[in-house]
């Protein structure tokens, strides 16, 4: 690889040079696929990022990026780089607010929005953001009759800069040899888990580097397909579904809406694709739905391969060896079962899938593997370009992350905390070198914020935040995230929240899974009119009761968690909402805010009470506030005592 | 209105209808104009006509007495056929779609009217056939994408939830690219946020498309936000009709809705 090509505008003039006429880009238009070579998206972001000069965009300035997956957007990105300037994408579902805050914070002085609903976010923001000058869309619908002089459409950005480019030939490539691997390419905002957002610096270097040692460990090539569907402003889709577009040439595709994902994940059957655990879980619960509402020979025939799968499925994909009865028992499975299956996902051409982020339920994690889909995890975080331990093939394991990825070195300090550092470690959050200060020490290591240990063969296994983890009050280990992982791996759970810190016992809050509890629920006849109904069901609950036995029964197994077994939970009567600042943006539960808001619960959680009455307001997607008001029912689960081997006992369902 | 919009023309002039069954007077000597590029409500209490009217314009019923003026052609009675061949298209109270189609099929039926080739030539999907199917499928897709039910294409429209079945009748309707567009209760039986969808949409349509659009609707709150003009009817009477502001004000609306004895 050149030395020169250290920023991605220069790796886009590459690309058009060497494979111009090879799909960059995909999005769906009508009902049909249309794609763009890399020659075209080199005119493209050329024009736009002209148009942009046109308009006074500056070196060092930035471009807000707000709106669903679009090609257009992915290519407003490289035009910013073009320039000098710096994307900031934003979270497309983030309320008012939250833009506001990344919008001022970030020093924004342009705005790209993909249509009317994320204009009109921005034009409620634009009071409270004095650097904001300029504001482009990309789709004009309903915007006919906005008269803002500050108001620009995209196409005639374009157009500037098609006069601009005319006017002064040769201006955009100079532009771009200024660019080095040592500028700053992209400000992350973390969905912030604590406090407000804080914006991650990455230069060209951290994101280039990182994302080419992993393309070049996984064997990724132009060839590979990719579907970007997870949120822009998250480092995972820029580092999956642009850097490493960028850097080996690959082509990816925008689905038509966010509704439709699974439609065309369906068509288009990418070879490489990411997705958080929930999702996997999602898809399975699905497929599961589906079977159990299909007839009787396909239902015998899916469990009964679906044993064989379970067998030897993984051992197959991890190249081990395996009988030849079983090896002709999976093959005939393949052409009846799996096969039609993955095709029906849309993952018959997958080579490399990845899952990060959260815990995986084993069971999840191996039903994939077993169908020949060759899941992985992977550990990463924003302040190191993701990737930090990838799990090599052959040695995939459910409970652990994989071994350090190429040039990232880890260690655990006294504390039990992960540090790592490496080629992808960050510059610094941006504007706020306090915070840059306590997560990077000045020897190069940073404080990755989690506890785990290395397990045998160099894998790393994280339990939990370090933060979090915590005592009880007999000293007892309590590690929240260990035990909400292990209820949240029940299909009918879809959040949880562990309290034990500095208490007697430990208590839960779950929330139910619409879907999953939803249809149990109508197989056994219980008629429910909503959300908050279902939750409140007598039968519900002792369903749940189950599961929170069957992990106390878990738990109490291993010798160093069998005392934080849960003693009481209850059903929470609405679903957490990243709206109401219970989750993050992605999803992650925000215990410190769940514990201050539902503190009526929790104290009675731990009092003797049978009940609790709670009021609590939620906010819906345009700001407007309501009320509900729900009286809880709060459960006791049997507890073991310590034991060296849990009693069997069957499963909850 | 909100736009600063300019309203035509009368597009289509109904005068003095009268329609009865049997002894059952359903319009007395109605009159009533729809302006090019206007939002007309027509509102009032139950059995007070309203359907009947709609039924009227389209062709569906034949007034015992009176004319309609349409595009400055004066008629007595007119076949659905040829009011729908004349740029008239319809939704109904209750959705009537082909239940079993696609919603995809069932928009297309819409451009039924305007494919030429015979049924033959369909069968044989061969030159051009094929192109005009193309051109058609590509003017339906224009509608998916307008009103924003691409992940529905394919599904069989029983399965689906009401409020979008009514959307794919809406659907189903503009692909006929009609001029004028009568939706009788588009939002009956609609959550609040179905409403407000429904409500963009039929605004969008006659801000982008410049399509006329009577409607029927009972929820007042969307009546007052989205109509240019308000008619209301009363045991088959129009008893007014004006801007939505001055109809609520009305002293014999206020009556006609909150009851006072019928003299």
């Amino acid at each position: 690889m050149s030395v020169a090509l250290d920023t991605f505008p220069k790796l886009l003039l590459d690309h058009a040079r060497r494979r111009g006429g090879r799909p960059a880009n995909r999005e769906k238009d009508y009902g049909i696929w249309q794609s763009w070579s890399w020659a075209a998206v080199a005119r493209e972001v050329g024009d736009l990022a002209c148009g942009l000069a046109a308009m006074g965009f500056r070196r060092g300035d930035k471009l807000a990026i707000i709106g669903d997956n679009r090609p257009r957007l992915y290519w407003a990105m490289t035009a910013a780089q073009a320039l000098g300037g710096v994307p900031v994408p934003i979270y497309q579902d983030a309320v008012a607010e939250e833009t506001a805050f990344v919008l001022a914070h970030a020093e924004a002085r342009f705005a790209i929005a993909e249509d009317q609903e994320q204009v009109d976010k921005l034009l409620a923001a634009k009071d409270r953001v004095p650097s904001l000058e300029a504001i482009v869309y990309s789709d004009p619908r309903g915007l006919r009759h906005y008269r803002q002089p500050f108001l620009f459409s995209y196409a005639a950005v374009q157009e500037k800069g098609r006069e601009l480019a005319a006017a002064k030939p040769g201006f955009l490539e100079a532009e771009i040899a200024k660019g080095k691997g040592a500028d700053t390419a992209i400000i992350v905002y973390t969905s912030g888990t604590t406090g407000q957002p804080k914006g991650v610096v990455l230069s060209f270097d951290n994101v280039i580097v990182t994302a080419r040692n992993a393309a070049e460990r996984e064997g990724l090539s132009e060839t590979d397909e990719v579907l970007a569907y997870l949120p822009m402003a998250w480092v995972g889709d820029h580092i999956f579904s642009f850097a490493q577009s960028y850097c080996v040439g690959f082509c990816v595709s925008c689905p038509e809406s966010a509704a439709t994902v699974m439609l065309d994940l369906r068509e288009l059957g990418p070879t490489y694709f990411f997705a958080p655990p929930r999702i996997y879980e999602n898809i399975l619960t699905q497929v599961m739905i589906r079977m159990e509402d299909a007839g009787w020979l396909k239902r015998r025939l899916f469990h009964a391969f679906m044993n064989v799968a379970r067998r030897v499925g993984a051992r197959l994909l991890d190249g081990q060896k395996v009988g030849l009865l079983d090896r002709a028992c999976y093959a005939l499975g393949q052409l009846l079962v799996y096969g039609p299956l993955r095709n029906a996902l849309g993952f018959s051409r997958i080579r490399l899938a990845y899952t990060a982020g959260e815990a995986i339920g084993p069971d999840i994690f191996t039903f994939y593997r077993s169908l020949g889909i060759n899941v992985k995890q992977l550990y990463g975080m924003t302040e190191c370009s993701v990737f930090l331990c990838i799990q090599p093939d052959g040695e995939v394991r459910p409970d652990t992350v994989g071994t350090p990825a190429t040039g990232v070195e880890i260690k655990i300090d006294e504390s039990g905390e992960v540090l790592y550092r490496g080629p992808g470690v960050f510059q610094g959050y941006f504007k706020n070198p306090e915070a840059t200060a306590a997560a990077k020490r000045a020897d190069g290591w940073v404080h990755s914020g989690d506890a785990g240990f290395f397990a045998e063969g160099g894998h790393l296994k994280i339990i939990d935040r370090a933060k979090d983890v915590g005592r009880l009050a007999d000293g007892t280990l309590f590690a929240p995230k260990y035990i909400e992982n292990k209820l949240k791996f029940f299909p009918y759970i879809k959040e949880a929240v562990a309290f034990g810190n500095g208490r007697d016992s430990v208590a839960a809050i779950l929330n139910i899974d619409l879907a999953a509890v939803g249809n149990w629920a109508e197989r056994r006849g219980i008629a429910y009119a909503s959300y908050q109904e279902l939750a409140a069901n007598e039968a519900v609950g002792e369903l749940l009761r189950g599961c929170v036995e069957q992990v106390n029964r878990d738990l109490a197994a291993e010798p160093a968690l069998a005392g934080s077994q849960i003693r009481r939970f209850l059903v929470l009567h609405k679903e957490l909402d990243a709206d109401d600042g219970e989750l993050t943006r992605t999803r992650k539960v925000r215990r410190g805010f769940i514990a201050e808001r539902y503190r009526v619960l929790v104290e009675a959680l731990y009092s003797t009470a049978p009940s609790v009455r709670i009021e609590t307001e939620v906010r819906f997607e345009d700001g407007r506030k309501g009320q509900i008001r729900a009286e809880l029912a709060i459960r006791e689960a049997a507890c073991l005592p310590l034991a060296r081997e849990a009693p069997p006992l069957r499963k909850a369902s | 209105m909100q736009n600063g919009k300019t309203l035509g023309e009368p597009l289509l002039e109904a005068r003095e209808i009268s329609l009865s069954f049997g002894g059952v007077k359903a319009l007395r000597g109605v009159s009533l104009a729809i302006r090019r590029h206007e939002i007309l409500a027509i509102i009032g209490p139950n059995g007070a006509g309203k359907t009947s009217m709609l039924n009227v314009v389209n062709g569906f019923y034949h007034p015992q007495q009176g004319t309609i003026t349409f595009k400055g052609e004066t008629r007595r009675a007119m076949r659905p056929h040829q009011a729908a061949a004349q740029g008239i298209a319809r939704t109904f109270q209750n959705v009537a779609l082909f239940k079993g189609m696609t919603t995809l099929d069932n928009i297309m039926t819409g451009r039924l009217l305007r494919m030429k080739r015979g049924l033959l030539w369909q069968a044989l999907y061969w030159g051009p056939a094929e192109r005009e199917e193309l051109a058609h499928r590509e003017a339906v897709e224009k509608i998916i994408d307008f009103l924003e039910i691409q992940a529905i294409r394919k599904i069989p429209v029983g399965r689906l939830p009401y409020g979008l079945q009514k959307r794919v009748e809406l659907g189903r309707a503009l692909a006929m690219e009609p001029e004028l567009l009568l939706l009788d209760e588009p939002m009956a039986g609609m959550n609040v946020e179905e409403k407000e969808d429904m409500c963009r949409f039929i605004l969008d349509v006659n801000d982008e498309f410049g399509t006329t659009i009577a409607l029927i609707e009972h929820d007042m709150g969307v009546v007052m936000d989205i109509s240019d003009r308000v008619a209301v009817l009363d045991y088959g009477r129009k008893i007014a009709d004006g801007p939505p502001d001055a109809v609520r004000a009305d002293q014999a609306v206020i009556d006609a809705y909150l009851g006072v004895s019928h003299g």
